[in-house]
């Protein structure tokens, strides 16, 4: 496990310090650590716990078992695909394959350029626009492949 | 005089770019020299016509749709700043007649107000219901509700008012009102559109829940995928602070009422009650056996009201109109109205609120004019999915609780998916056994495994490999989930699987083996 940067901790230090004072405030941490970081260091588990006097298994229980929590820094850019029904009925399928085409990456993983992270999502509540995607909290409906190629280009070009 | 437009800022409607158009509007308004207001509301359902731009105007207002940000000089041009007549002119909004033939009660000013004002929401009839409340016993609040007929609009469609009653009999003490709003099914967006177009309603029924029950906190347990209406939630919160409609002191009564939002992190389970109550508490999402019920040791061990969004904000109707008001809609022991949800492979997909009772195929038709693709609509699946797939010859179908139950369906949260006749129904009960498999807590081996199973069956099915035998052992396997799991995810998830199995048995039997 790589240690945690000094400014890392002192970064979730703050934020358990913030929130500990609220009922239940473990997930409520893990987010602003999240927001703060990109991603919930696992070298922040252990501060993490002693910090809110809970088990390191407790933390890691959380961590793991909330699918927007991440282990690991995500892309410059973050694609959520959704792959629920309703997307489904209207060629959620092809978008997600064009999408794992052009990314070249498989669901959950990062481009090796680190430019994208590609995720899939079980509803955005779009489904009267489906299929949807998210592309850096923005959300898109009636998305074709040809539409998904323009907006990653237009993100992609911001860098 | 100022110009007042409407431009939705329902993600909904962003997603299909009212953002660009409002940007369009205002630069249009300021390089013709005219005064604007411009007022983002939230979505009024017709999604089909989104980007969905009003204008107020002497004769009410004036709807143009869909409007792309290319179009909106020609708009101008057109003086639609006065119902100008132009290619996207729908006439007033209000009479457009998939809007009117609705009967709104929950999504009243859903679309119509402003969502951030409380001022508005007073205009349109918001804090009537509040106002009543404060001159009744609790006990006569929650037989209000009772009277109403209003059942759980999350799925489990259990009557609000005996939770109430539950709630408010337990001994003084910390109570608590939460709201579910992981609106974790697919097909379904009206909690949604509810907390992005009219917060204030939920705001305002949780603040009756709790002077009804007693509670003094209450939580709006939101999914982290709806960072729109998280803002708008936010908004509102601060707004109704502001002006004292929670707080210490609600509307001057001398009780107290706060509300925050905790957000959720992903985790379908935690749309089931206990699992969210454990989430809210900071924890795994792991369901817990009941009893005891949340309504007698909830969050963190006190009693605690857990109800939907829909279910909440159709609260301060009641309060306001009447019980008898309320239950006046509907049919059987379906009372009230319900916010439909038609999205899937549908032309015209969208919100429709309507009293119980309509059939599937007025819905499929009349509102959603057939399928998207214009091939012929094959099966729908009613109620998330843990719905059970409904086929064509079953569209005569009441929307109803019990209706639906009556063909071994369920009406749940009120969302319906259409898939066209290329739809392949293995696939689809394969999806169910995946979702089941990505989402189950853990906690009862039947979901755990069982889930996993079924996908590996349901596979082998697929590759055309001993049919018979596979089937006989699917259906086995979705007889022991729905036996044996501890909760609705693993005790539903086979529903779709079986009603597939059942009504499109075709599409697995007739597998090339490869």
């Amino acid at each position: 496990m790589e240690p945690l940067a000094s400014e890392h901790g002192e970064t979730v230090r703050r934020i358990v310090a913030d929130l500990k004072g609220r009922p239940g405030p473990l997930i409520e941490v893990l987010h602003a650590i999240q927001a703060q970081l990109g991603y919930v260091p696992p070298a922040a588990v252990p501060l993490v716990a002693s910090e809110l006097n809970l088990s390191r298994a407790e933390v890691h229980g959380v961590v793991t078992f909330y699918h927007y929590f991440r282990s690991t820094p995500a892309g410059a850019h973050t694609l959520s695909v959704c792959r629920a029904e309703s997307c489904q009925a209207v060629g959620g399928e092809a978008l997600a394959a064009h999408a794992r085409q052009r990314l070249g990456v498989d669901f959950h993983q990062t481009t090796p350029d680190g430019r994208f992270s590609l995720e899939p999502v079980y509803c955005l509540g779009n489904c009267a626009c489906s299929p949807a995607v998210m592309l850096d909290g923005q959300l898109h409906g009636r998305v074709t492949p040809e539409r998904l190629d323009a907006l990653l280009s237009e993100v992609d070009r911001k860098r | 005089m100022t110009l007042t437009v409407y431009v939705p800022r329902d993600a909904g409607a962003l997603s299909l770019g009212a953002g660009e158009v409002a940007h369009a509007i205002a630069r249009e308004a300021t390089a013709r020299g005219l005064e604007l207001q411009l007022i983002r509301n939230g979505s009024r359902g017709a999604y089909w016509l989104e980007p969905l731009v009003e204008v107020a105007t002497s004769h009410g207002r004036m709807a143009y749709g869909p409007v792309t940000a290319g179009a909106v000089p020609g708009l101008f041009d057109a003086d639609f700043q006065s119902g100008g007549a132009h290619p996207l002119s729908l006439g007033p909004a209000d009479a457009i007649p998939w809007l009117a033939s609705q009967q709104r009660l929950t999504f009243a000013r859903v679309g119509v107000v402003d969502p951030g004002s409380v001022a508005d929401y007073v205009i349109h009839g918001g804090y009537q219901g509040l106002r009543r409340v404060l001159a009744m016993s609790p006990e006569a609040v929650v037989e209000a509700v009772i009277g109403s007929g209003l059942r759980g609009r999350g799925g489990a469609a259990f009557p609000t008012g005996i939770k109430w009653k539950t709630v408010l009999e337990q001994p003084a003490g910390q109570k608590y009102v939460t709201c579910n709003a992981d609106e974790g099914d697919s097909g379904t967006f009206s909690d949604r559109m509810l907390m992005e177009g009219d917060p204030l309603s939920l705001i305002e029924g949780m603040t009756i829940a709790g002077l009804a029950v007693g509670a003094t906190q209450g939580y709006i347990y939101l999914r982290a995928e709806y960072p729109h209406a998280h803002h708008a939630l936010s908004q509102a919160i601060a707004a109704a602070y502001q002006a004292r409609y929670l707080g210490a002191d609600v509307m001057g009564s001398g009780k107290r009422f706060d509300l925050e939002v905790r957000l959720g992190a992903g985790a379908y389970i935690c749309g089931e009650e206990t699992s969210m109550l454990e989430s809210l508490e900071g924890k795994r999402g792991e369901v817990r056996v009941r009893p005891p019920l949340p309504a007698i040791k909830g969050l963190f061990g006190r009693p605690t009201i857990v109800n939907n969004v829909i279910t909440l904000a159709t609260v301060p109707t009641i309060l306001h109109r009447g019980a008898e008001y309320y239950a006046g809609y509907g049919m059987g022991k379906s009372r009230g109205t319900l916010p439909i949800q038609l999205a899937g492979n549908i032309k015209r997909a969208g919100l429709i609120e309507r009293a119980f009772g309509l059939t599937l195929r007025e819905l499929l038709y009349d509102y959603g004019g057939g399928s998207a693709s214009g091939r012929p609509l094959r099966a729908v699946q009613v109620g998330g999915p843990l719905g059970a797939y409904i086929p064509a010859s079953q569209f005569d179908t009441l929307i109803d609780y019990e209706a639906l139950g009556g063909i071994g369906g369920l009406l749940g949260h009120g969302g319906i998916v259409a898939f066209d006749d290329t739809v392949d129904m293995a696939r689809m009960a394969r999806y169910a056994m995946e979702f089941c498999a990505i989402e189950s807590c853990g906690k009862c081996t039947p979901c755990r495994i069982g889930s996993t199973r079924g996908m590996e069956v349901i596979d082998r099915i697929i590759e055309g490999r001993d049919t018979e035998d596979n089937l006989r052992k699917l259906e086995e396997l979705c007889d022991l989930m729905v036996q044996g799991s501890l909760c609705g995810l693993g005790g539903m998830a086979p529903f779709p699987v079986q009603s597939a199995l059942k009504h499109f048995r075709g599409d697995f039997t007739a597998r090339v083996q490869q």
